[in-house]
């Protein structure tokens, strides 16, 4: 990998050689396992998130394989369990996270004219917490009575059952959550008091306001999801009774705390991805992002209203009329927002000057899709429909279409953008375009049929299932493989030829409507960058001396 | 890349995707013999379950405005982003527009949409307004979730007092576990199904024994989560006569995809006769007090009655503790007189310290208890107490 990614050696932007080699990085192991430079550990973040993504999407494929037919044919009920549980906690705190983390690191120093993240032996540290935090997670299934089985959502008193592996994941959890504080906390600072001079907080690009947004839902609700796992783990071990009914806890409690993170949760795993295509689409319509202002606002909107819907996952508890009626409306109120956003990348797009490369085309694909999981969602969100849909397989479609085609295509949207820049060649434009119609297609066979499934009455999270549903499970798991596959074309034809430096060498600014300080400086972008605060243009969008 | 380049890509990876779809439908599709399941899954279902409630009619109807209303918004938005897609290209040689903000458009489509938001959540008010209301039921049914199965307990109303398990019928537990899935009714077949009357309300309250589960019946529109320690309710009126299937639909460990809900509605006076003919199953499960007892099997059914009961105060060797008096060696145990031991047993003493027993134990429980009381321990009575003469202590 090292043939391309830039080295400690290389030099930026007019820097003086000697002051590099003072410095004494380390190299070898030593530059990885020492690492303080953002885009180093933006590096690992990407290959740690994109590892876990492999194991999440195996661990979704025996999901899928169980599925094919009716009856059970390769694993018992609870070794099932065991896959739902760990493909949604390893996605979710796996994958999706650190792999906006490792986005962040990258982009943000670039895009504001900074030398590095905030606090750069923190960021070392909330990297490397993530291994050992992983390995505990995925070890579960090695642990007597195997991986957790109780869901991602972790419900009590289900977990309350379960054996020692419920622990280590708790634990992993916790110290997953103190690496996205860590994280966060370093974005906010960066973001905060390291833009270059002229960088008001208007002028910032949409990923890094978006970022900021997510980073303060971050520190808002992580600490709330290892409230309620710590809650977990001592009534499991110290007989307190938080969620035990035997002692008089109230297991609904455990919901309600548990969504309070969760639905704010949702946002920190899409916003990011909005910021990504409001940069990527007036790249490539050749025209500014059309109601910037707005833009930001909406986004602020909807984190602020993501603390007041967290009951609409909870219609089926039983909730008193008027607490229906409060959280129907409140969520319906977020696609308002939302649709705001919506249109304002249409209207970006609208008289442009459109192209249609892979980042592109990944960006159009995104709004596409992502609309209908949209759509599906104020369908879940009208308390009577959500009746009928609640924990069914309209569910499981609805938020794989929101976060594997929102936050997933989103980020390969971010990735075929930036990579140029962060490998110093251009990937093939041909398996761009393949990877992103061989997902498309994939993703919808897989995903769509599940709406079907969930109206006809079909539950998530069970082994085996009435033969009516034979169908449409087979075509999903068959559109499920193809995704998959689809993702290992993309490591093949795509990121290893990346990092291994095949391909035309990448120019500046690699595409013609881009704007933004990431495309100042050479591609690679050198080791550092920006250590002394550039100059910037009315726009912030240049540098002049 | 051009158009067509692009239109090439796409094909290619939609034939492929095709191919291997069409492949993989050719296996499912073998089973034909399944077929729709009346008040249950049909195949390849893409709407709700056929309603035969109100609510159930209900949310399908709003489910059927938002799609159309969706559906609308969703050609209209992509109507104009795929219009300027082919139109506003570079490769046709459009030139960029240098327009990027528009205070009163930004406001029309805020408002807009917020509108339609009000108008979708006004439309549905009703309905959770409905939903909610329990009240004035002509049946109330207990629903208890157990790890795997469902405990129903009609409470009140018509029935009353009727009580069973219901499981998923255990050939089908062996079917799947073998892989040989069949029938259409497969892994909905309960032993026990749950009977309500047609045209009645019945109200369904729901708890749980161990963790929480959630008693769902798609045709009836209701979907209510059983939670330990707590109790929830929903209700049902149902229009037509028939079988109706649900799953359990909250994660409730191993077990979870096999603890189907199978509710039979009949007729009223179908139901009626139901209600007998269990009542008389129960009867004649029931003990009869006017059996006469020998001392061995009263003593055997004595000691369970005992244990289960007496034991807690009195201690199982009967030397009781504290305040509780001992029944070893006590006067009113050793009375010649059966009648002193059975009143107090009946009626209790103490103000109720020694509860009255009468109607918690049956005739033949309280007699079990006493002759074994007093033939155990030091208490060599030779006493045989009959349930006939506890009815006759009941009767003065």
């Amino acid at each position: 990998m090292s043939a391309v990614l830039p080295q400690p050696m290389d030099h930026g932007h007019g820097h003086d050689h000697d002051h590099d080699h003072a410095h004494g990085h380390p190299h070898g192991w030593r530059r990885w396992l020492f690492a303080t430079n953002h885009k180093d550990i933006g590096t690992m973040y990407l290959l740690f998130a994109f590892t876990m993504f492999l194991v999440g999407g195996t661990l979704a494929l025996l999901i899928r394989l169980e599925l094919f037919k009716p009856g059970l044919q390769f694993f018992n009920p609870e070794l099932f369990n065991q896959f739902t549980t760990m493909h949604g906690l390893i996605m979710v705190f796996g994958a999706i996270m650190p792999a906006f983390v490792g986005f962040a690191n990258w982009m943000i120093p670039l895009q504001i004219g900074a030398a590095d993240m905030a606090f750069a032996r923190m960021n070392n540290l909330s990297f490397w917490l993530l291994i050992p935090a992983a390995i505990m997670l995925a070890s579960g299934f090695f642990l007597p009575g195997g991986a957790p089985a109780a869901g991602w959502t972790l419900y009590a008193p289900l977990t309350l059952q379960m054996g020692p592996s419920m622990d280590s994941s708790i634990f992993a959890l916790h110290i997953m959550g103190a690496s996205s504080i860590m994280g966060s906390i370093n974005i906010i600072v960066t973001i905060l008091n390291m833009r270059a001079p002229g960088m008001t907080l208007m002028k910032m690009p949409m990923f890094v306001w978006t970022w900021l947004i997510t980073a303060y839902l971050l520190i808002a609700v992580m600490p709330v999801l290892a409230g309620a796992i710590t809650m977990t783990l001592t009534d499991r071990h110290f007989h307190t009774s938080f969620f035990s009914p035997a002692g008089g806890g109230d297991p609904v409690m455990y919901q309600h705390v548990f969504w309070f993170f969760g639905h704010p949760e949702v946002y920190i795993m899409i916003l990011p991805a909005f910021g990504i295509i409001s940069q990527v689409v007036p790249a490539f319509a050749r025209k500014r992002l059309f109601g910037y202002t707005s833009m930001v606002y909406a986004t602020s909107s909807i984190a602020i209203l993501s603390f007041i819907v967290w009951a609409h996952h909870m219609y089926t508890t039983g909730m008193p009329v008027t607490g229906q009626l409060f959280f129907m409306y409140a969520t319906m109120l977020i696609s308002v927002p939302t649709g705001v956003k919506v249109f304002n990348w249409l209207a970006t797009m609208w008289r442009g000057s459109m192209s249609f490369e892979a980042p592109m085309l990944w960006a159009v694909g995104f709004i596409f899709v992502f609309t209908m999981g949209g759509f599906t969602g104020l369908i879940c969100s009208m308390a009577p429909i959500d009746i009928q849909l609640q924990d069914t397989y309209y569910v499981v479609a609805h938020f794989h279409y929101v976060l594997v085609a929102g936050s997933l295509f989103g980020m390969f949207s971010g990735y075929y953008y930036w990579a140029p820049k962060w490998t110093g060649v251009m990937y093939s434009e041909f398996h761009g375009k393949m990877h992103f119609w061989l997902s498309l297609i994939s993703f919808n066979v897989t995903f769509f049929p599940m709406h079907f499934l969930g109206l006809a009455g079909m539950p998530r999270r069970v082994a085996d299932y009435p033969m009516q549903f034979a169908d449409f499970n087979a075509l999903a798991s068959i559109g499920g493989l193809c995704f998959g596959l689809s993702q290992i074309y993309f490591l093949v034809f795509v990121v290893i030829p990346g990092m291994r430096g095949k391909g035309e060498p990448a120019p500046q600014r690699p595409w013609e409507g881009a704007e933004g300080l990431e495309w100042e400086v050479p591609s690679p972008a050198p080791w550092h960058t920006y250590e002394t605060p550039p100059q910037l243009d009315r726009t912030a969008t240049k540098v002049i001396g | 890349m051009t158009i067509r380049k692009l239109a090439q890509g796409a094909t290619r990876a939609a034939l492929a995707i095709c191919a291997m779809a069409g492949t993989g439908a050719a296996l499912a599709f073998g089973d034909s013999t399944v077929t729709d399941l009346p008040g249950g899954p049909k195949v390849m279902g893409l709407d709700f379950q056929p309603a035969v409630t109100e609510i159930a009619r209900q949310q399908k109807e709003l489910h059927y405005g938002m799609l159309i209303v969706c559906t609308v918004i969703f050609v209209v938005v992509f109507g104009f982003m795929f219009y300027s897609i082919f139109k506003h290209r570079k490769s046709v040689g459009h030139k960029a527009a240098n327009f990027h903000e528009s205070v009163a458009v930004e406001i029309a489509w805020t408002v807009v949409p917020f509108i339609i938001v009000i108008l979708m959540g006004a439309a549905a008010t009703r309905t959770v307004v409905a939903m909610k209301d329990t009240t004035q039921s002509d049946i109330t049914i207990k629903v208890t979730g157990y790890q795997w199965k469902w405990g129903y307990d009609y409470i009140d109303g018509e029935g009353k007092g009727l009580g069973f398990i219901s499981t998923l019928d255990t050939e089908q537990r062996d079917l799947s576990e073998t892989s040989r899935p069949a029938g259409n009714d497969y892994l909905l077949k309960v032993d026990n199904p749950l009977v309500v009357p047609m045209g009645k309300k019945v109200r369904v309250i729901t708890t749980a024994d161990d963790v929480i589960h959630s008693w769902s019946v798609p045709a009836f529109g209701v979907k209510q989560d059983a939670i330990p320690g707590f109790v929830r309710d929903a209700w049902f009126l149902a229009e037509k006569a028939g079988d109706y299937y649900g799953m359990c639909s909250e994660l409730c460990g191993k077990e979870h995809a096999f603890m189907p809900i199978h509710v039979v509605v009949m007729e009223p006076k179908d139901y009626t006769a139901w209600v007998d003919k269990q009542r008389k199953a129960l009867a004649a499960a029931a003990d009869d007090p006017k059996k006469v007892w020998e001392m061995g099997p009263l003593m055997a059914r004595g000691e369970k009655v005992y244990l289960a009961n007496c034991a807690v105060c009195h201690k199982p060797d009967g030397k009781g503790a504290g305040p509780v008096k001992p029944l070893d060696a006590s006067p009113v145990v050793l009375d010649k007189d059966i009648n002193a031991q059975i009143t107090t047993v009946l009626h209790g003493r103490l103000n109720g310290a020694m509860p009255a027993w009468q109607g918690k134990l049956s005739e033949t429980e309280i007699a079990a208890a006493i002759t074994y009381t007093k033939n155990s321990w030091s208490n060599h009575t030779g006493q045989l107490v009959e349930p006939s003469d506890v009815v006759a202590a009941e009767a003065k």
